[in-house]
């Protein structure tokens, strides 16, 4: 469990970092809470020939509000949005996420972007970012990118970010209705990876109709899954328990789990079956709790 | 003499800190200080670094190795191979249960993970580098991962250097009697069956195994800091192998970081590390990764096992069958006393009166890891108490009868003891009926039962799961168990200074038991020296007395019996001094918590630290100077520690998520030395019986390679899934061992995992589901209750 032998470097400044990544393009690779770049590392299942460390680069740590959006820098750790308590009744589903990835040390580490960044089927925030139809901001030298959640991820550890750019925020968008959410997650010891997870939010209209609907399902395909269908299913639908029991089945079908060690084709999809049928309850119950 | 007061003499009781007493660990200032002292922590000047490279193949035929690029490297010292090995004919070593073992891959390798070629460098680091460019040349072979595949006619044979090996069997034995038991099974009217299986897992100790081997090229002196749980035993085996000398070979087992078996067999990375250091002259280090430690060291359990048992018409059973098949890997390399095939199996009649029973047990070859150990168990102790207690509970099912009606119908009663079973043990003592009542009283039985009718009609499910066992723990007799020909004693040498102060000498070796604790309070108890001022050593050949090591929980029956002795040895030796300072007749004197006096005056005493001071200054003529001893303890029999352990569960319908809601366990582990170590003990058995029904395994997909060989893999549980513990206790003395105690560092793993399996087919068996294999994962769990159409 030693590394191959590697450059370090930790700018102070993004442009710094956005010229070095211009020229060293896929010999490099870029450093953010190194909780699983670190691994692949020691593993030498990625030997870069240049590490960049953008841990002294200002600007990108943080969760804020700004025009209708919620806006996570990207260094920002798991653990500052586990208690950024006041996103409760807008953004549930990442305060309930937050403490179910991993444990407190990797969460003291970690980094929402970097999650992002390195695309684990099994990653949480991919999920996550899906049901809230997140934007990502990506910036390479001269210039600038915003890439929807929706088909950033494209495979294992595969995305729509190319290799001389950095992802700086997260902006997701916040709108007026009455919201709620929740994470759940099927893991089988504290620290581990989801077997399967589901994200879900939900806006209710002034009629108490679903406005708006996002499911994400993680570690049940090659890449975080958008349940588009079960989504439309719920859209302008009064929430009962046929609707919700018939969106969770086709969140179900989204699901394209292969079976491992953690159980079969079948027993995944029934509980991303069953984890979006709970969330909803959970989500509604929320929303309908909610002020406007 | 002044009237003590109650609270006088607990406070002197405190603080002699004898039996009984729940004394702070004596150790545990320096290992929460950070200040333990492990092999890792061993650095010595001019000290090499050692990698091993290892198979990436279960099986596969080595064309060749090619080390040039791995020796170009500026700084790697040496690339040992097999090839060079057998030069000084040392490719092969004996393993512990008399087979071979390749200690580098010569001809093929045989499982994936094993040691093919070792780097030596100047830094890990160069080590890891070079280790990366050895080459080797492989042809892949057909993977045999299951005993069944292995045993199969026309299979592969894996050991095909073997003489006259011809197929992939190991051994075939027998226990009981066949005939009786046949009889037996004749007359019942009704038989219960059980097939099961007892999956891989591994001891996992926190520190993983490693050395630094200092030849000392001018002395010829050998100096081996090794991760031992039997130093004395690795001395004479280093020996005999390496046909080193055995008077300059020192071994030194540090502080270890958990053992649990695994720390009891000899690995190829020791052998090769202490060969490097002789023929370099300088001193090697070698410590595993985690992955090193999973995939390639003593693993435990994988047994196959399928039995039956015979109940007559008053519900007594009358005869057991069992039959089992175990998967030893590459190497029948496993732990166990020489005699047993299947080390003490034949334990498997239980807490029960079964007046027949017939063991046959067979073992295979297959292309995986070698060295069966015993994780926290006594030789396959857990696979047998799982085996009883999981049939049992399939009785019960059958016949319609509670589970614990069940089992009082049918346990052997107190005054039974000594109990001869069928299977040829000797039960020392017991009282099974009590720790049950104890057990089912603090768990509030009947009303949990009533919970869960209300709840199966409901549809939800809940239950409750009950586990009698009975274990045997503290080998020898040296005469009938022995470890390669050594007999199975141990030593305790005691020496006590002037000024009254001591130093204890042990043979086995703590890997966190709190030997320095535990065994200086038996002193204190013995000879009225106080804890305290007693000092525990172990683990240094050159300055512990021979003995066979720590596991199977053989310390405190036989290391604890050693000391007890030994104390006992000084005290009476006391006694001549202290008659010559009284100017008294010996026969006048008496003894009681470290103070000599003359029989009718009391009042006037000498103490222990008087009589050490003399031993040394003023003795009686014709007396030896010095207080000091050394016994060799061969004990009379083992022992037979017990308990019953009770689970509640409640099952997620819709994940398959099991979640422990109670677990009740009661110990009967005789006399406690101290209170706290024992709860210790018993929480850390549990944590880990938990584990293993729940989580644990080392599996492999076809081609052999395995599945688990790291920490995300390899599910050991933290503190937040653990559930919380609540212990009781029934005291049942050992007649034969001198303070009574039972030993208790494995009653809890070897008893809990049939106790959380049965909670769960409890909630389960309503439906028609009567087993599941262990770790009971939820998607096994929920495959299950979909088999039976039961759904969220
Ligand atoms: C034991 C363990 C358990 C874990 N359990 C979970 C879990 O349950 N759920 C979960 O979601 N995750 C889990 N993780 C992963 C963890 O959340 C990581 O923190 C996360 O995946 C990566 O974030 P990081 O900041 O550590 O990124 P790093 O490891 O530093 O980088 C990861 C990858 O992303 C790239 N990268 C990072 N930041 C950027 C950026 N701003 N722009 C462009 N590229 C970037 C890097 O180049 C690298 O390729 C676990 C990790 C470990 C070690």
């Amino acid at each position: 469990m030693f590394p191959a032998a590697f450059d370090y470097i930790a700018p102070g400044a993004l442009d710094e970092v956005l010229s070095l990544l211009g020229q060293h393009g896929d010999d490099a690779k870029v450093l953010a809470g190194g909780q699983s770049l670190i691994p692949l590392l020691k593993l030498r299942f990625a030997a870069p020939v240049i590490v960049i460390d953008i841990g002294r680069v200002d600007g990108l740590e943080g969760i804020s509000r700004e025009n209708g959006h919620v806006r996570i820098g990207a260094r920002t750790r798991h653990r500052d949005v586990e208690s950024a308590t006041d996103l409760r009744g807008t953004l549930d589903v990442l305060l309930d996420a937050a403490p179910l990835i991993s444990d407190p040390l990797i969460r003291n580490m970690g980094t929402v972007g970097g999650s992002i960044c390195h695309a684990d089927p099994a990653g949480d925030w991919g999920a996550v970012m899906l049901a809230v139809g997140a934007e990502f901001v990506v910036k390479s030298a001269g210039e600038e990118r915003v890439l929807p959640a929706a088909g950033f991820f494209q495979g294992p550890f595969t995305t729509g970010l190319q290799s001389n750019e950095v992802m700086t925020e997260i902006r997701i968008p916040v709108g007026s209705g009455k919201s709620g959410g929740t994470y759940l997650k099927l893991e089988r010891k504290v620290g581990d990876f989801a077997s399967v997870a589901a994200a879900v939010h939900i806006v209710l209209g002034g009629d108490g109709r679903v406005a708006s609907a996002g499911i994400g399902l993680c570690a049940v395909g090659a890449h975080s899954i958008k349940a588009t269908a079960a989504e439309a299913a719920l859209v302008g639908q009064e929430p009962t328990d046929d609707v919700i029991a018939a969106a969770a089945r086709l969140a179900g079908d989204a699901a394209e789990p292969k079976a491992d060690i953690r159980g079969s084709a079948e027993y995944k999809r029934d509980v991303a079956r069953v984890f979006v049928q709970r969330g909803l309850h959970t989500a509604i119950d929320r929303a309908q709790g909610a002020a406007a | 003499m002044a009237v003590e007061t109650a609270e006088a003499t607990e406070a002197a009781r405190q603080a002699m800190g004898g039996i009984g007493v729940s004394l702070a660990r004596k150790e545990d200032a320096r290992f929460i200080h950070g200040q333990g002292h492990y092999v890792d922590d061993v650095v010595l000047p001019g000290m090499l670094h050692m990698v091993i490279v290892r198979s990436p193949h279960a099986h596969a035929r080595i064309k060749g190795i090619d080390s040039t690029a791995a020796m170009a490297i500026p700084g790697v010292v040496a690339v040992v191979t097999g090839e060079l090995l057998a030069q000084h004919k040392l490719a092969w070593m004996p393993t512990l249960s008399g087979d071979t073992q390749a200690v580098l891959a010569t001809d093929k390798v045989r499982f994936q993970g094993q040691e093919v070629a070792c780097v030596i460098a100047e830094t890990k680091y160069i080590a890891e580098d070079a280790a990366a460019l050895v080459s080797v040349d492989y042809e892949p072979l057909q993977a045999i991962t299951s005993p069944q595949q292995a045993i199969a006619p026309g299979a592969i044979v894996i050991r095909d250097e073997k003489e006259g090996q011809t197929d992939n069997k190991i051994y075939h034995w027998e226990a009981g009697d066949k005939d009786a038991t046949d009889a037996a099974f004749a007359r019942a009217a009704k038989v219960v069956s059980l097939e099961t299986f007892y999956p891989r897992c591994h001891p996992a100790p926190l520190e993983t195994c490693g050395c630094v081997a200092d030849l000392d090229p001018v002395t010829g002196n050998a100096t081996i800091y090794m991760t031992s749980q039997a130093p004395h035993a690795h001395r004479t085996l280093f020996a005999i192998v390496a046909g080193l000398p055995e008077e300059k070979i020192r071994i030194i087992s540090p502080d270890l970081g958990g053992g649990f078996g695994n720390k009891v067999p000899i690995y190829p990375g020791y052998v090769v590390a202490t060969a490097a250091s002789l023929l370099i002259g300088r001193p090697v280090k070698w410590i595993e990764d985690r992955t090193d430690n999973l995939i390639s060291t003593g693993f435990a359990r994988d047994y196959y096992m399928d039995g039956s048992v015979a109940i007559d018409e008053n519900g007594k059973f009358i005869g057991l069958r069992v039959n089992l098949l175990s998967d030893n890997g590459a190497f029948f390399a496993d732990a166990q006393p020489s005699k047993f095939k299947a080390g003490l199996f034949h334990i498997v009649t239980g807490s029960y009166d079964i007046p027949a029973a017939h063991i046959v047990a067979n073992g295979a070859y297959t292309n995986k890891a070698p060295g069966g150990v015993a994780y926290r168990c006594s030789f396959r102790v857990t696979e047998a108490s799982y085996f009883i207690e999981r049939l049992v509970e399939s009785a019960a099912v059958e016949l319609g009868q509670d589970p614990v009606t069940i089992r009082l119908n049918n346990f052997i009663q107190p005054e039974a003891f000594p109990y001869q079973s069928a299977s040829g043990f000797e039960y020392d003592s017991g009282d099974y009926p009590r720790a049950m009542q104890v057990a089912l009283d603090m768990l509030g039985y009947d009303e949990l039962r009533k919970e869960q009718a209300e709840k199966r009609a409901k549809g939800e499910l809940m239950g409750i799961g009950v586990a009698s066992f009975t274990e045997v723990v503290g080998a020898g007799k040296g005469k009938d168990y022995d470890i390669a020909g050594l007999r199975m004693f141990d030593s305790a040498e005691l020496r006590v200074h002037p000024t009254g102060k001591a130093i204890l000498k042990l043979g086995v070796k703590s890997q966190g038991q709190g030997h320095e604790t535990t065994f200086a309070q038996i002193v204190a108890e013995e000879l009225g020296i106080p804890a305290s001022d007693v000092e525990v050593r172990e683990g240094d050949t050159d300055n512990t007395p021979f003995g066979l090591g720590t596991y199977a929980s053989r310390s405190t029956p036989v290391g604890g019996a050693a000391t007890a002795m030994v104390s006992r040895k000084l005290r009476d030796k006391g006694k001549l001094i202290a008659a010559h300072l009284f100017e008294a007749d010996v026969a006048d004197i008496e003894f009681a918590r470290g103070k000599y006096n003359v029989k009718g005056s009391p009042d006037n005493v000498k103490t222990i630290q008087d009589i050490a001071f003399a031993a040394y200054t003023n003795l009686p003529d014709g007396l030896e100077a010095g207080l000091e001893g050394v016994t060799y303890y061969d004990p009379p029999n083992m022992t037979y520690p017990f308990g019953t352990y009770l689970v509640v569960v409640d099952i997620d319908k819709g994940t398959g998520q099991v979640k422990v809601r109670r677990v009740v366990a009661v110990d009967d582990c005789g006399v406690r030395i101290n209170p706290m170590i024992v709860e210790g003990q018993i929480h850390g058995g549990l944590t880990e019986g938990f584990a293993i029904a729940f989580m644990e395994l080392i599996t492999f997909d076809d081609e052999g390679n395995c599945i688990g060989s790291n920490f995300m893999d390899y599910l050991i549980p933290t503190a937040w899934e653990t559930p919380r513990f609540e212990l009781g206790q029934t005291v049942t003395p050992s007649p034969h061992h001198p303070i009574g105690a039972k030993g208790i560092g494995e009653s809890a793993t070897v008893g809990s995992p049939a106790a959380f399996v049965n909670a769960v087919i409890d909630a389960l068996s309503h439906l028609g589901i009567t087993n599941i294999d262990m770790p009971l994962t939820s998607d096994k769990v929920w495959a299950a209750l979909r088999s039976k159409g039961v759904t969220e």
